[in-house]
């Protein structure tokens, strides 16, 4: 899973409440084995009925098509627990969603794929949006997970709070299993020492193979 | 050095827990992880995603179980909902090099069945399934834990699950069995007690007189139900007669191996003194068969019993009863025994085993099922039906009436197109009567083999004691 450090980027407004994952990345062009998962982000609303970009949609205007940064409102991700709803955004080169709040099962699946799910202090909220807005894609904005700050033009730079779980898991790039992997060292230890002490745990056969 | 009495449950946690992850998750590493064909394509296909490999093929093992339909002359064609999944099982099997128990071999089964029939899983062991009935092999003496999907690759990729150590319960249950009163009967009841998440958090040891004198096929249906009352694991100590049921198993230890293995598991049980976050005792002597009447497995009752009325039921009982009555096509008050069947269902990793088989048979001999019924029966694995054949139990079956199947899920969740109509009223051996659960509409009334047979044999819900010449 890729680091999360230090990211600079476009952000791209998407001030609405309630984003649901059925918005975010649509069920019926999940099922193929392989799915475009960039062209499926917010399909329905990047794309028209007959394939063509929708103009009005943030992420078809040109000034955010590079966008790495999504600003969005309240309960953002919510609705089924589909990965696809990330994936869509790494796809697409979405690094970090800043919203009012995110679902839960959403914000778990952001940490499983490198996405830092940020939410700002209460009183910090609006005035970022303003300067994103006010921003219009023009300039970058900086997140610094390291030292917890979002800096950006237009204003002084946010400290914010992160769960030091989370911090811990994107500096280093690991998701769940990752996590579990940094601990390898203790996993093949106790490997040896199982099949040292209580070797049936270990190492099994089907006895009618050997006789 | 005095050391502190132990549970069963916590000797074996304390033995496979490797270290605390940075996130304050107990790592627990897993001796056999044991997947189906309707999960694991998916944690296939995101192990490639992330280059990732299984980090122990030899100690994964495959099944295709949940979608295999249950005609004897079944290919992985018959149900066609199933032929991806089967497909996909037998390609990520073959790339990552894990043993699959694939549709034709001579030791498929239902997961839970095969896990310790094949001396696979072993008393002390840890034990993972990505599905919900994986506490069923805790009737050996193993940490048997149900996983999601996600949670199954994880596995795959590390060989443990990251997991919050849960409480511990203590189920003593004390009494003696009355004639035709079973392990079903019993773990039914325990739900009627706990309620549908009385156990959440817990990992519940069953023990006792009643647990000691049952068999270990018994002891693997009472631990099968744990999860309907809310317990993730469950188990029961491993005695002289575990050890003797598990010997001989082809994936058992043997020689020097099997002796090593033997004194370990002499340890395990549960020292005097061990202390549990809850304790409870319930008295199985006045025990009936049960019988569900609801649309969860804790609305259970005994066979003479009435539906109970809204105010017979505890306060935080009564949400959704209307709504369950309704679904069931039932009034308060009335009693089930008598009431018409469409569908009769014996199988499943609940009540799936020979000694399942065996009590059907013994009801079903020189009787026949009542016309308009029909009578599915499913050995739980092929290995059980090999036995039922050789026994001629699966003649005694058929010629009452039964239809015989190929080991699978089959009903129980009718992910193989095993389902009843709108309607019907399903007597059935398995673990859930949710609605819809074994089709759209479908009644479903959760008891034994027994009651099941005899409710197959009478066209109505039936009470095997009432069966003349029932042995």
């Amino acid at each position: 899973m890729q680091k999360f450090t230090i990211h600079s980027g476009i952000a791209a407004p998407l001030l609405l409440d309630n984003v649901n994952t059925d918005q975010i990345a649509p069920s019926q062009h999940g099922r193929e084995l392989k799915p475009d998962y960039a062209r499926m982000l917010f399909r329905r609303q990047r794309f028209l009925d007959d394939g063509r970009e929708n103009p009005d949609f943030v992420l078809n205007q040109d000034r955010f098509r590079h966008a790495s940064i999504l600003v969005a409102g309240a309960n953002f991700g919510c609705g089924s627990s589909r990965e696809a709803g990330v994936w869509t955004m790494t796809a697409f080169g979405i690094r970090c969603i800043i919203a009012r709040s995110f679902s839960d099962i959403y914000r778990e699946n952001c940490l499983q794929n490198g996405v830092l799910p940020l939410v700002l202090p209460e009183e910090a909220i609006a005035p970022f949006e303003a300067r994103v807005l006010q921003a219009d894609g023009q300039a970058p904005f900086s997140v610094d997970l390291e030292k917890q700050v979002l800096s950006g033009p237009h204003g002084p730079d946010i400290a914010f709070q992160i769960d030091p779980v989370f911090k811990f898991k994107l500096l280093r790039g690991l998701d769940d299993i990752g996590l579990t992997l940094s601990c390898d060292v203790q996993i093949r230890e106790w490997e040896e020492r199982t099949t040292r002490d209580l070797p049936f745990l270990q190492h099994l056969h089907d006895a009618r193979l050997t006789g | 050095m005095t050391s502190h009495p132990r549970s069963l449950f916590s000797k074996i946690w304390d033995a496979h827990f490797v270290c605390a992850r940075p996130d304050g998750r107990d790592i627990i590493y897993m001796d056999r992880h044991m997947i189906h064909e309707v999960h694991a394509p998916r944690g296939f296909e995101t192990l490639a995603r992330d280059g990732r490999a299984v980090r122990r093929p030899d100690l994964s093992f495959a099944v295709q179980d949940h979608t295999v339909a249950s005609r004897l002359d079944r290919t992985e064609t018959t149900n066609p909902e199933g032929t991806p999944f089967i497909r996909a099982m037998r390609a990520g099997t073959v790339e990552h090099g894990i043993r699959l128990f694939d549709i034709d071999d001579p030791d498929q089964g239902i997961v839970h069945v095969i896990a310790p029939e094949l001396g696979i899983v072993l008393p002390g062991a840890t034990h993972a399934v990505p599905d919900s009935h994986a506490s069923t092999v805790g009737g050996i003496g193993a940490i048997s834990i149900g996983c999601g999907t996600t949670e199954m690759e994880h596995i795959l990729a590390t060989q443990t699950m990251a997991i919050s150590r849960p409480k511990e319960m203590r189920i003593r249950l004390t009494g003696e069995l009355a004639p035709h009163v079973t392990a079903k009967d019993v773990s039914l009841h325990i739900i009627g007690v706990l309620g549908v998440a009385g156990g959440r958090g817990f990992a519940i040891e069953y023990a006792g007189p009643v647990v000691e004198a049952m068999s270990i096929e018994s002891r693997l249906t009472l631990c099968n139900l744990s999860i309907e009352g809310g317990a993730r694991t469950s188990l029961v100590a491993p005695d002289a007669r575990t050890i003797e049921w598990i010997r001989g198993r082809p994936w058992a230890p043997t020689g020097d191996a099997w002796d090593r293995a033997v004194a370990y598991w002499q340890g395990l049980p549960s020292d005097a003194g061990a202390v549990f976050d809850a304790d409870l005792e319930i008295d199985c002597s006045a025990l009936q068969p049960q019988v569900t009447w609801g649309t969860d497995p804790s609305q259970v009752m005994g066979i003479d019993d009435a539906v109970p009325r809204v105010e017979d039921l505890p306060e935080a009982r009564r949400g959704g009863y209307e709504k369950a009555l309704d679904y069931m096509g039932l009034r308060p008050g009335e009693r089930l025994a008598g009431k018409p069947v469409d569908r009769v269902f014996i199988g499943s990793c609940t009540n799936g085993r020979l000694q399942d088989i065996q009590a059907a048979a013994r009801v079903a001999q020189g009787r026949h099922v009542a016309p308009g019924v029909t009578a599915l029966i499913v050995p739980g694995s092929t290995r059980v039906r090999r036995q039922a054949e050789e026994m001629g139990l699966a003649q005694i079956l058929t010629d009452a009436g039964f239809i015989w199947g190929a080991s699978g899920c089959s009903m129980c969740g009718g992910g193989n197109g095993d389902r009843g109509k709108p309607q019907e009223r399903c007597v059935s051996t398995t673990n859930r009567n949710f609605e819809g659960r074994q089709g759209s509409g479908v009644r479903t009334h959760l008891v034994s083999p027994a009651t099941a047979a005899a409710s197959a044999i009478a066209g109505r819900i039936a009470d095997v004691r009432d069966m003349q010449g029932t042995a």
